[in-house]
C-alpha cells in the first residue's frame, strides 16, 4: 500500500526533479518552472495525503530505509507532527514557486535552471530534515539545505554574495556544533536514532557529555533558526536575495530549524529531562522574549520593507522558541499553531514585496503613497490582511496562535513572556499600520494633486496574485477553522505533557 | 591532574583545533582565511568523532580468525569514521560554496579584505 510509502516518496520526488530540471531545463529552457511545479505539486499533494491518512488512521509511519530496522538502520518517522510541518512547508513552496516566474524574468534572467534545481535540492533537504529520525542523517539534510539556501541567497542583489558567504560562515559553525553534540550523545548513548536515543537518556542524564551536547545542539540549531544573539546573518541575507528566494526560505528556513528544537527539546530530551541539570529552557525563553523586542524594535527603524520583514522573521521565530521553552500544552499549540501562521503570514508579505518591486522597482516604505491603493488595490488587500493577522486581531490566524502562547505563559505564571506577547504585538501594529497609512489615508499636503491625475489599475498578473490571494484566503480560513486545527494538534503531543 | 590531561590528550588537540578555527573566523580580516578557519574547524570536530572510536588493543573491523564477533572489545567502532566520510564530503561541498560565493565577491568589489570590502558597500 502506498500510504506507507509516503515518508520516502516525499523526497524521492525532490532529488527525481533536481535531476530532471537541469537535463531537460538544457533541451527546453522555457519549461524549467513547470517542472518546478510539477514536483512542488506532486509533494503538496504526496503530503496532504499522507496527512489525511495519518489522522484517519492515527499511527505514525517508520519507514525502515532499506529493509534494516532501526537503530542499526536509518528510519524516516512519519508522525502527526512531521506530517503537519511537511504539508506546510510543500504547500508553501508550491506557491511561492507560482509567484516566481514572473520574478524569474526580472531578477535572475537566464538562471532559471539552476534556480529551480537549488530550489528542489532545498526542499530536499528540509523535508529529510523533518522526516527523519536518526541524529547523523538529520545533520547531512541539515547541510543540503544550508548549501542550497547559501546558493539561492546569492542569486540576488550586488550585496547577496557577501551576505551570503556570511551566513554560510555563520551556518556551518552552527552546524559543525551541531554535529559536535551529536558526537557527545553518541558516546554515552552509543546511538543516533532519536526514539532509541530517548529510551536510553534517562540513564545518563547525569552525564556532563549530555549537558555539553544539549547546550551545542541547541546554539547549533539556534543559529539556523535564528534564535536571537545568532541571528546576525538573517537582516542582510533575506534583504539582498532576490525576492522569491527570500519568500521562499524566510517561511520555510527558520521554521525547519524551530522544528528541530522541538524535536530535540520535547522529543529527543523530553520534558521531564530537559531542565534536569540546566535551566535550559528558562535561558532559552530569556532569549526568545529579548528576540522578541529586539526584532520588533529594529523592524520599526527600518524603511526598506524587506529588511523591515527580515527583522520581524526575528521576532516571530521568537514566539515559536518562546512556545517550546514553555514546555506546557498550551505552549506547544501555540508553537505549532504559529509555523502555520506565521509561514503563511511571512510568505505572503515577500510575496507583496516582491510583487511591489516587479511593479515599481523598489520596495522603500517611504516611496510609498495613497496611489498603490489604486494601482495595487488586491495586493495591498493581501497585505492589509497579513498585516492585521501579524498584528493578531481575532478572525485572522495570527490571533488564535499568540492568544494560546499567552496561555501557556498564563499557565506557567510567567508574567514577563506574558507582558512581552503584549508589548510584541504593539509594536507589530506600529511597523505594519504606519505602511497601511501611507497607503490608504491621503497625505493632506499633497491632495490637491492627488485628485486631477488619474491612476490607472495597475494590477499584477495572475501568476502572481493567484498565490498572495491564496494565502491571505487560507489565513483566515486557519483562523475560523482554528478549533479544528488545534483539535489534530493535540494529538502530536510528545510523551509527558 | 596529570593523569587527567595526558589521559584525555586526543580532545585537548580537539579543543585546539576548534579554538584555531574559531580564531581564524573571528580576526582574520581576509576571507579566504575565514574559509581556512572554517575548515579547521569542520576538521576538529571530525577527529574528535575519530578519536572517538579509537580503542586500545582493537584490530579493524573486519571479522578475523580467532576473533569472535560476539568480543567486541576486539574490534573497533567503524560507525564513526563512515560518519566522518560523509562529514568529510560535507566540508568539501562547503568549501566549494564558499570559494565559489568568493570568486562572485571579488569580481564584483575587487578585493577580499573583509574592512576595504564593507567600505566600498557603504
Amino acid at each position: 500500500m502506498i500510504g506507507s510509502e509516503i515518508p520516502a516518496l516525499i523526497p524521492v520526488t525532490y532529488v527525481l526533479f533536481a535531476i530532471l530540471i537541469p537535463l531537460i531545463g538544457l533541451w527546453k529552457r522555457e519549461i524549467v518552472w513547470h517542472l518546478s511545479l510539477l514536483g512542488t505539486g506532486i509533494t503538496s499533494f504526496l503530503s496532504a495525503w499522507g496527512f489525511l491518512h495519518l489522522i484517519n488512521t492515527g499511527e505514525t509511519i517508520r519507514y525502515y530505509f532499506g529493509g534494516w530496522t532501526p537503530p542499526i538502520g536509518i528510519e524516516f518517522v512519519y508522525d502527526g507532527l512531521a506530517a503537519f510541518i511537511v504539508l506546510v512547508i510543500n504547500t508553501i513552496a508550491f506557491l511561492v514557486l507560482i509567484h516566481s516566474k514572473e520574478i524569474s524574468k526580472l531578477e535572475f534572467p537566464g538562471k532559471k535552471m539552476p534556480y529551480y534545481t537549488i530550489t528542489m535540492l532545498m526542499m530536499l533537504g528540509f523535508n529529510g530534515m523533518v522526516l527523519t529520525g536518526d541524529l547523523f542523517n538529520l545533520y547531512v539534510f541539515l547541510e543540503i539545505s544550508s548549501l542550497s539556501s547559501y546558493a539561492l541567497i546569492a542569486i540576488g542583489e550586488k550585496r547577496a554574495p557577501y551576505a551570503s558567504f556570511r551566513y554560510l560562515i555563520i551556518g556551518t559553525v552552527g552546524g559543525s556544533l551541531y554535529l559536535l553534540g551529536v558526537g557527545f550523545l553518541y558516546t554515552v548513548t552509543g546511538t543516533l536514532n532519536i526514539i532509541d536515543m530517548h529510551a536510553m537518556l534517562p540513564q545518563v542524564i547525569g552525564h556532563s557529555s549530555v549537558v555539553a551536547a544539549l547546550i551545542l545542539m541547541v546554539i547549533g540549531v539556534g543559529v539556523k533558526a535564528a534564535l536571537f544573539p545568532l541571528h546576525g546573518w538573517l537582516p542582510d541575507s533575506y534583504t539582498f536575495a532576490s525576492s522569491s528566494s527570500s519568500a521562499l526560505i524566510a517561511p520555510i528556513g527558520t521554521k525547519v530549524a524551530a522544528y528541530i528544537l522541538f524535536r530535540v527539546l520535547l522529543f529527543l530530551f523530553g520534558v521531564d529531562l530537559i531542565d534536569d541539570q540546566l535551566p535550559v529552557t528558562t535561558i532559552i525563553g530569556i532569549f526568545a522574549g529579548i528576540g522578541i523586542l529586539y526584532g520588533s524594535i529594529m523592524a520599526i527603524a527600518q524603511s526598506e520593507m524587506k529588511k523591515m520583514l527580515a527583522y520581524s522573521s526575528v521576532s516571530q521565530i521568537g514566539y515559536i522558541i518562546m512556545g517550546i521553552s514553555l514546555a506546557n500544552p498550551f505552549g506547544f499549540i501555540g508553537a505549532v499553531l504559529h509555523v502555520l501562521n506565521h509561514a503563511l503570514m511571512k510568505a505572503l508579505l515577500f510575496l507583496v514585496s516582491g510583487s511591489l518591486r516587479s511593479k515599481e522597482g523598489h520596495s522603500l516604505i517611504t516611496k510609498f503613497n495613497n496611489s498603490y491603493r489604486k494601482k495595487y488595490p488586491w495586493t495591498m488587500a493581501a497585505f492589509t490582511t497579513a498585516a492585521i493577522s501579524m498584528v493578531g486581531l481575532p478572525p485572522l490566524a495570527g490571533f488564535f496562535s499568540k492568544w494560546y502562547l499567552a496561555l501557556g505563559t498564563i499557565e506557567n505564571s510567567n508574567w514577563i513572556l506574558l507582558a512581552v506577547i503584549l508589548i510584541s504585538s504593539l509594536l507589530n501594529a506600529v511597523y505594519f499600520f504606519r505602511i497601511l497609512e501611507k497607503v490608504y489615508l491621503n497625505d493632506p499636503e499633497e491632495e490637491s494633486t492627488e485628485d486631477t491625475e488619474i491612476i490607472e489599475n495597475n494590477e499584477v498578473g495572475f501568476t502572481m496574485m493567484f498565490p498572495m490571494a491564496v494565502m491571505a484566503l487560507g489565513l483566515l480560513v486557519v483562523g475560523i477553522f482554528n478549533a479544528y486545527i488545534v483539535n489534530i494538534i493535540f494529538t502530536m503531543f510528545p510523551a509527558g505533557f | 591532574m596529570l593523569d587527567f590531561f595526558m589521559g584525555h590528550y586526543a580532545y585537548w588537540f580537539t579543543m585546539i583545533l576548534l579554538s584555531v578555527g574559531l580564531y581564524g573566523m573571528l580576526l582574520k580580516k581576509n576571507l579566504v582565511k575565514k574559509t581556512i578557519g572554517l575548515s579547521i574547524f569542520q576538521a576538529g570536530v571530525i577527529l574528535f568523532f575519530v578519536s572517538v572510536a579509537m580503542k586500545e588493543g582493537a584490530t579493524v573491523p573486519v571479522k578475523a580468525d580467532g576473533l569472535p564477533v560476539s568480543e567486541v572489545a576486539n574490534y573497533m567502532n567503524a560507525l564513526p569514521h563512515t560518519l566522518m566520510l560523509t562529514a568529510i564530503v560535507v566540508g568539501v561541498a562547503t568549501l566549494g560554496v564558499a570559494y565559489a560565493l568568493l570568486i562572485k565577491i571579488y569580481n564584483r568589489y575587487g578585493t577580499l579584505n573583509e574592512e576595504e570590502l564593507l567600505d566600498k558597500i557603504q
